[in-house]
C-alpha cells in the first residue's frame, strides 16, 4: 500500500494529515499489518486533549495490544465511531476510512519534526531488513 | 492417515449441543426429599424480593441426559490421563487418584471453616504437616497456605515485602522484573502499588549482574526472579544477585513456578531468597481441572514472618493447634476463610507418597527434558544453549523459512496425539516452543514425542501446507478467534438456531 | 516409586543418550555449595493404603457425627453423585486451561454453559469463567468499578461478609482506593440515609450484599438509583447463591460478585470454591478473568474459544485488568453440572425448602423465653436472634449434645454481643432443628 505524500509519519507508525485546520490521525499500513486482524479499537472520549508523544488510545488484535501515540498535540474534535462496529476497517483501509481521530492542533509546529512519506518508507524498509536477517 | 503418526488412530466422538437446547419443560434430573416442616408461601415471606416460577432459561433435562451431556463434552478434551501434556511452565504431571479420594473423605470435605477449633484438630494437623514439609523443601522459615493460586501468592509475597519496607519507614517504589517473566509478575507488582522496571536478560538468558548493580537503587523494593527461568535455565549467580539486592536493602522474591526442577536438589532458602510462592497445582500435582483450582502458599524468611496474612496456625501446649487471628503487623487477609483446603490436602497426600523420594521426581523431570533436548537439537533452533533443567525452549527459526511457525507446529502435534507445548512464550524468544515433559513420562512416551516432532519438522520442509492447516483430525478445525473477539458471544440466548447444535 | 514410569535401566539408557555419566551432571549449573548433600527430612514414602489411613485418622479428629447450624458464607447443600462422577472424569480433572481450543472443546463449552447459567441466575448480561472465591470476586469487582469510573471512594456496607471486607481492605491498602464503611439499621439492612449523605461524585462503587451477612434482603433498586445519581456503580455480593432460586435476581446492580460454593461444592474447611463476576455487556472489557466465547471453525462448525484475552496478564502484563491466571475452573464445572441437574424446578424447590426450614427454625426458637428475632427485613435461610445469654456459653452447651451452634456475631460485630446467626438449609431435618431448639432451651434454663 502506498504511503500518501501529503501525510506525515511517526516512528511509532502513526500518520497525520491536516486539512482546513483539522488534523486527522491514524495508524499506518505497516502497523496494521504487523498487528494482524484488528478486533477492537479504544479511542479517547469527547473533550480529550492529546499531547504529542503521549498515548491516546490502543488497537487490539486477538493476542496483542498496541498503544497509539499522538503525533502532535491537539483537542479532540471527533473519534471514528464507525470503528467500534467495524474494527476491520483498520486492516482494509488504514490510511482512509480507518482513521482514528480528528483533532484541532494546539501546536502545529510539532509537525515539522515528523517523517515525510519517503523517510518513513526508508525507516520501515530498514526494519523489515532487520527482521529478515 | 500418515504412517508417522504412531500414537493415535481416529475414532468418532459423539456430537452434543448446548444443554439449554436439550431442555423441555417438565423433565428433571434430581429429586429432593419431601419437605418435613410446614410449607411457607414464598411470595408472602419474601414480598417484593420474591422470584416466582424459577430461574428463566434454566435447563430442564433428565439424569441420563445430564450424564451423557458432560461425558460427551469430556471426550472432546485432551488430558494428562490420555498422554503427555508438555506445556512449558505448567508442570502437567500425573495427578494421583488417591489424592482425590482422601480430599473427599467425610470429616475433611464436610468441615466448616467456622466450626470450633477443638472440632477441627484433624484439619489443622494436616495444615501443620504440610507447612513443615513445604518449609523443609524450600529451606524457608515461615509459610502461609492462604493464597488461592500462584498469582495471589505473588501478591501476598509482594505485600509482605511492602510491609517490611514500610516498617523501616519507606515502602520504596519499584519492583524489578526480568523480561522473561510470567505476565502475572508485573500485573501483581502493580496491584501491590509498585512500578515495574524491566531487566533485560543477557545473551545467555541470565541476569546481567553488572547491570543489576546499576538498577538496584534505594527505590527498589524487590526483584521478582523465576528460577529456573522461563528458559528452563538455572540462574547460576542467584546467591550473588541476593547479595546485590540485600546490600541496598531490597529483597529477593522467587517465583516458584518452576520448583519442579529444584525440589530435593537445592533449596531457595539456602540461595538467599527472602520470599517465594509455590504452585501446588504444578510441582505438587494437584489437578489443573481445566484451569483451576490451585493453591499458592508463600514461604518467607524470618524477617517477613510478622506480616503473614491472618489467620496464622499456632501450636499451643499439649500439641493443641489454634488459628491466631490477632497479629498486629499482618498484611490482613488475601482471601476469605483459610485457603483452598481441599487442594492443600491433595498436595500433602502427594508429598507423603514420595517422602524424601521427591528428589527422584525432580531428577526424572530434568532427565526427560534433557533427553528431548538432545534429540531435537539441530532439528529445531535452540536460541539459548546453557544446560536445561526441567524444560527446554526451542524456536521456530528453522521452520519459519518454510512459512511454518510455532503455532502451526503445535497444532500439528495434536494430530500426532499430543497436547501442544507452550507457544510463543517466553516473549524474549521469538516463535518459542517451550517444552516441559515432567517426570510423569516414560521413555517410550518421550520417544514418541521426539519422533512426532521430527516428523513434523520434515513435513514443514516437504509439505508445509499440511502443518499450516493442522489440526486435521480434531472435531473442530482452527477456530475463528478474530470473529469471537470482534463480536463477542459470551452466553447462550433462547431463539438461536437450534440446527447448529446437531453439528 | 509407583508414580514414576522409568526402570533403572531406562534411566541409564537416557543418560547415555544425553551423553552424561550420572544424573548429578544434569544439575551441574547449580553451584556445588548449594546442592543438598542429604535427603530431605520429609515423612514417607507412604503406600496408598498408608496415605488413606493417615487422612482417615485426621478426619476422625474433626466434626464427624455433629449437626451444624453454621452458614455465614459457607453452606451445606445436597448434591448429586452425578456431579462428582463428572468431575472425576480425567478429561476434565487433568486438563489445563483451554488455550488449545481444538482439543479443549469440552471444557470450553462447559464454561460457556456456566457463563450462561450465571447470567440467568443474576439477571446480568455477561459472566466470567470464575474467580478464586466470593471474597476476591468482590474485591476484583471494586477494582473493575474503579477502572470504569476513574473514581476512588468506595462505600462498603458493614452488612457485607466481614472477611470479604477484610480482603477488600488488604487489596485497597496499596491502591488509590479509599474504603469507607456504612452501617446498618434496625431492619438489618444497609443504612440508606447514611449512605446517601456519604455519596458524592467521587464514589466509584457502593458495595452491598444480598441476602446480606445477617441473612436479610437489601432493596437494590433504590440503592442503584442513589449510586447512579452521582455516577457510582452498585456492586452486589452474594454468598448464598441458592437464594436466587426464589429471590429476584440483582438485575439493578451494575456488577454482581458471587460465591458459587452452594452449587455442589463441599464446605471443605474453606475451599476450593468458585467466585463469579457478572455484569453489563458494556463493561466487559474491564472485567477480570477468563471468558469463553462462541465462534465457528474453518468449516463453519460451531465451537468455543477463550476470548477478549487482551484484558489478561499474559498479554497486557502490568496493564492487565487483574493478575489472576489460575482460576477455579473445576469448581465452576461442578456448579454447572449441579445446576443442570437441579434445573429450573429443582433449584426453585431447593430454595423454597431453605426458606421453609429457616422460617420453621426461627418460629421454634422464638418459643423459648427471651429469644428474640433481631432484624425485621425478609430473610432467606439465615437469621439473627438475640439470646438472653452469651452465644458462646450456649454454643458450649450445644457442643456437648453434638451440635455445632450458630455463628457468634459478636466476633465480627462487637455491638451484637448476644446475637447468633442461625443457618438452616434443606439438609437440616426437622428432627435436627427440634433437637437444637430443645438444647438451646435447656442451655438457657440452666442456672448461671
Amino acid at each position: 500500500m502506498a504511503y500518501p505524500k501529503e501525510y506525515r509519519y511517526t516512528k511509532e507508525h502513526e500518520w497525520i494529515v491536516v486539512k482546513g485546520g483539522i488534523a486527522t490521525i491514524g495508524i499506518t499500513d505497516y502497523a496494521q499489518h504487523e498487528l494482524g486482524d484488528v478486533v477492537f479499537v479504544e479511542l479517547p472520549k469527547a473533550g480529550a486533549k492529546l499531547a504529542a508523544g503521549k498515548i491516546f488510545g490502543s488497537v487490539e488484535s486477538v493476542k496483542a495490544v498496541s498503544e497509539i501515540f499522538a503525533p502532535a498535540s491537539g483537542d479532540l474534535v471527533e473519534a471514528n465511531a464507525a470503528l467500534q462496529d467495524k474494527p476491520e476497517t483498520l486492516n482494509s483501509d488504514p490510511h482512509g476510512a480507518g482513521w482514528l481521530v480528528k483533532v484541532k492542533l494546539t501546536n502545529p509546529t510539532e509537525l515539522s519534526s515528523l517523517l515525510d512519506a519517503a523517510a518513513y518508507e526508508a525507516f520501515i524498509a530498514e526494519k523489515q531488513k532487520e527482521a529478515s536477517s | 492417515m500418515n504412517d508417522n503418526i504412531k500414537k493415535v488412530l481416529r475414532h468418532p466422538t459423539q456430537s452434543e449441543g448446548l444443554i439449554f437446547e436439550k431442555s423441555s419443560p417438565g423433565k428433571r434430573a434430581f429429586d429432593l426429599p419431601p419437605l418435613d416442616v410446614p410449607p411457607v408461601d414464598a411470595a408472602k415471606a419474601l414480598g417484593e424480593f420474591h422470584r416466582g416460577g424459577g430461574v428463566e432459561g434454566f435447563p430442564e433435562v433428565s439424569e441420563i441426559e445430564v450424564l451423557r451431556h458432560f461425558t460427551r463434552l469430556s471426550t472432546w478434551n485432551y488430558a494428562i490421563d490420555l498422554g503427555m501434556y508438555p506445556l512449558g511452565s505448567c508442570t502437567m504431571k500425573y495427578n494421583p487418584r488417591v489424592n482425590e479420594f482422601v480430599a473427599r473423605l467425610a470429616g475433611l470435605a464436610t468441615e466448616h471453616p467456622y466450626q470450633p477449633q477443638e472440632l477441627s484438630q484433624g484439619c489443622l494437623k494436616i495444615l501443620q504437616l504440610l507447612e513443615k514439609c513445604l518449609l523443609e523443601i524450600t529451606g524457608m522459615d515461615a509459610v502461609t497456605l492462604q493464597p488461592a493460586a500462584g498469582a495471589q501468592g505473588e501478591l501476598t509475597g509482594i505485600l509482605l515485602i511492602r510491609a517490611h519496607h514500610e516498617k523501616l519507614g519507606n515502602p520504596r517504589k519499584t519492583v524489578l522484573i526480568p523480561d522473561s517473566a510470567h505476565g502475572t509478575n508485573p500485573a501483581t507488582a502493580i496491584i501491590a502499588g509498585y512500578q515495574v522496571q524491566n531487566i533485560k536478560s543477557s545473551d545467555e538468558g541470565q541476569i546481567d549482574i553488572a547491570r543489576l548493580v546499576e538498577q538496584v537503587t534505594g527505590d527498589v523494593a524487590a526483584l521478582m526472579l523465576t528460577n529456573p527461568s522461563t528458559l528452563g535455565i538455572f540462574e547460576q549467580r542467584i546467591a550473588e544477585i541476593a547479595k546485590v539486592l540485600h546490600a541496598k536493602g531490597a529483597l529477593l522474591y522467587m517465583d516458584g513456578a518452576n520448583m519442579n526442577a529444584l525440589a530435593g536438589v537445592t533449596r531457595p532458602g539456602d540461595l538467599g531468597v527472602d520470599v517465594m510462592h509455590l504452585n501446588l497445582h504444578k510441582t505438587f500435582s494437584t489437578p489443573h481441572g481445566g484451569g483451576g483450582p490451585g493453591a499458592g502458599p508463600v514461604a518467607t524468611k524470618k524477617i517477613l514472618e510478622p506480616y503473614l496474612p491472618v489467620p496464622v496456625l499456632v501450636e499451643k501446649e499439649g500439641g493443641r493447634l489454634v488459628l491466631d487471628y490477632h497479629r498486629k503487623e499482618s498484611i490482613g487477609r488475601v482471601r476469605a476463610f483459610g485457603g483452598n483446603f481441599g487442594v492443600l490436602v491433595r498436595a500433602l497426600a502427594y508429598i507423603l507418597a514420595y517422602g524424601p523420594g521427591v528428589r527422584q521426581a525432580t531428577e526424572d523431570a530434568v532427565l526427560n527434558a534433557n533427553y528431548i533436548r538432545k534429540h531435537l537439537e539441530g532439528v529445531f533452533d535452540l536460541p539459548y544453549t546453557r544446560p536445561s533443567m526441567h524444560e527446554v525452549v526451542f524456536s521456530d527459526a528453522l521452520q519459519k523459512k518454510h512459512g511454518v511457525n510455532t503455532m502451526d507446529i503445535a497444532k500439528r502435534l495434536i494430530d500426532y496425539g499430543f497436547h501442544p507445548y507452550t507457544t510463543a512464550f517466553p516473549l524474549i524468544v521469538p516463535g518459542a516452543l517451550m517444552i516441559e515433559p515432567t517426570e510423569s513420562e516414560s521413555k517410550e512416551e518421550c520417544d514418541l514425542f521426539i519422533d512426532a516432532m521430527k516428523s513434523i519438522a520434515r513435513e514443514a520442509e516437504a509439505d508445509p501446507e499440511v502443518v499450516k492447516t493442522a489440526p486435521h483430525t480434531t472435531r473442530v478445525r482452527r477456530l475463528d478467534e478474530v470473529a469471537a473477539a470482534r463480536k463477542p458471544v459470551l452466553r447462550w440466548k433462547p431463539g438461536g438456531k437450534k440446527s447448529e447444535a446437531a453439528d | 516409586m509407583r508414580y514414576l514410569p522409568k526402570s533403572p535401566a531406562e534411566r541409564q539408557e537416557m543418560l547415555a543418550a544425553i551423553g552424561v555419566q550420572s544424573v548429578e551432571e544434569l544439575f551441574s549449573t547449580i553451584p556445588e555449595a548449594y546442592r543438598l548433600k542429604k535427603p530431605l527430612n520429609l515423612p514417607g514414602p507412604l503406600s496408598e493404603p498408608e496415605v488413606i489411613a493417615y487422612f482417615r485418622a485426621r478426619a476422625a479428629e474433626n466434626s464427624v457425627g455433629y449437626t451444624s447450624f453454621l452458614g455465614a458464607g459457607v453452606y451445606n447443600h445436597l448434591s448429586s453423585v452425578i456431579t462428582d462422577t463428572v468431575l472425576q472424569r480425567g478429561e476434565f480433572l487433568t486438563s489445563y486451561t483451554p488455550y488449545q481450543a481444538e482439543i479443549s472443546q469440552g471444557t470450553l463449552q462447559a464454561i460457556f454453559e456456566f457463563q450462561t447459567l450465571m447470567c440467568q441466575l443474576t439477571g446480568q448480561e455477561v459472566a466470567n469463567a470464575s474467580m478464586y472465591d466470593g471474597s476476591t470476586a468482590t474485591t476484583e469487582a471494586v477494582l473493575m468499578a474503579e477502572r470504569l469510573t476513574g473514581k476512588r471512594r468506595v462505600l462498603l456496607a458493614r452488612s457485607v461478609h466481614p472477611e470479604y471486607r477484610e480482603v477488600l481492605k488488604t487489596y485497597a491498602k496499596n491502591s488509590r482506593l479509599r474504603v469507607e464503611e456504612v452501617g446498618y439499621i434496625a431492619a438489618g439492612t444497609v443504612d440508606a440515609k447514611g449512605l446517601q449523605s456519604a455519596l458524592r461524585d467521587d464514589v466509584c462503587a457502593v458495595v452491598v450484599q444480598s441476602p446480606n451477612f445477617f441473612g436479610v434482603m437489601e432493596s437494590l433498586g433504590s440503592l442503584a438509583e442513589a449510586a447512579h445519581a452521582v455516577g457510582a456503580l452498585l456492586l452486589t455480593a452474594i454468598t448464598e447463591a441458592v437464594s436466587l432460586g426464589v429471590v429476584k435476581p440483582p438485575a439493578e446492580a451494575d456488577i454482581v460478585a458471587m460465591e458459587a460454593q452452594s452449587f455442589g461444592l463441599a464446605p471443605s474447611y474453606g475451599g476450593p470454591f468458585a467466585g463469579v463476576i457478572a455484569s453489563k455487556e458494556k463493561f466487559v472489557r474491564q472485567m477480570p478473568g477468563r471468558l469463553a466465547g462462541q465462534t465457528v471453525d474453518l468449516d463453519g462448525r460451531r465451537g468455543f474459544v477463550l476470548t477478549l484475552a487482551t484484558r489478561e496478564q499474559h498479554i497486557r502484563r502490568e496493564k492487565a485488568t487483574s493478575n489472576i491466571c489460575t482460576n477455579q475452573a473445576l469448581c465452576a464445572l461442578a456448579a454447572t453440572v449441579h445446576l443442570t441437574l437441579l434445573g429450573k424446578e429443582g433449584l426453585r424447590e431447593m430454595a423454597e425448602q431453605n426458606l421453609a426450614k429457616a422460617q420453621f427454625a426461627l418460629h421454634e426458637l422464638q418459643t423459648i423465653p427471651g429469644v428474640k428475632r433481631t432484624f425485621a427485613a425478609p430473610f432467606f435461610n439465615e437469621f439473627v436472634v438475640e439470646l438472653p445469654r452469651s452465644v458462646k456459653m450456649v454454643n458450649a452447651e450445644l457442643l456437648k449434645e453434638k451440635i455445632v451452634g450458630p455463628f457468634v456475631l459478636g466476633s465480627a460485630y462487637p455491638e451484637l454481643t448476644k446475637h447468633a446467626l442461625v443457618c438452616v438449609t434443606e439438609t437440616t431435618s426437622r428432627a435436627e432443628i427440634d433437637r437444637m431448639v430443645a438444647a438451646v432451651r435447656r442451655a438457657l434454663e440452666q442456672p448461671l
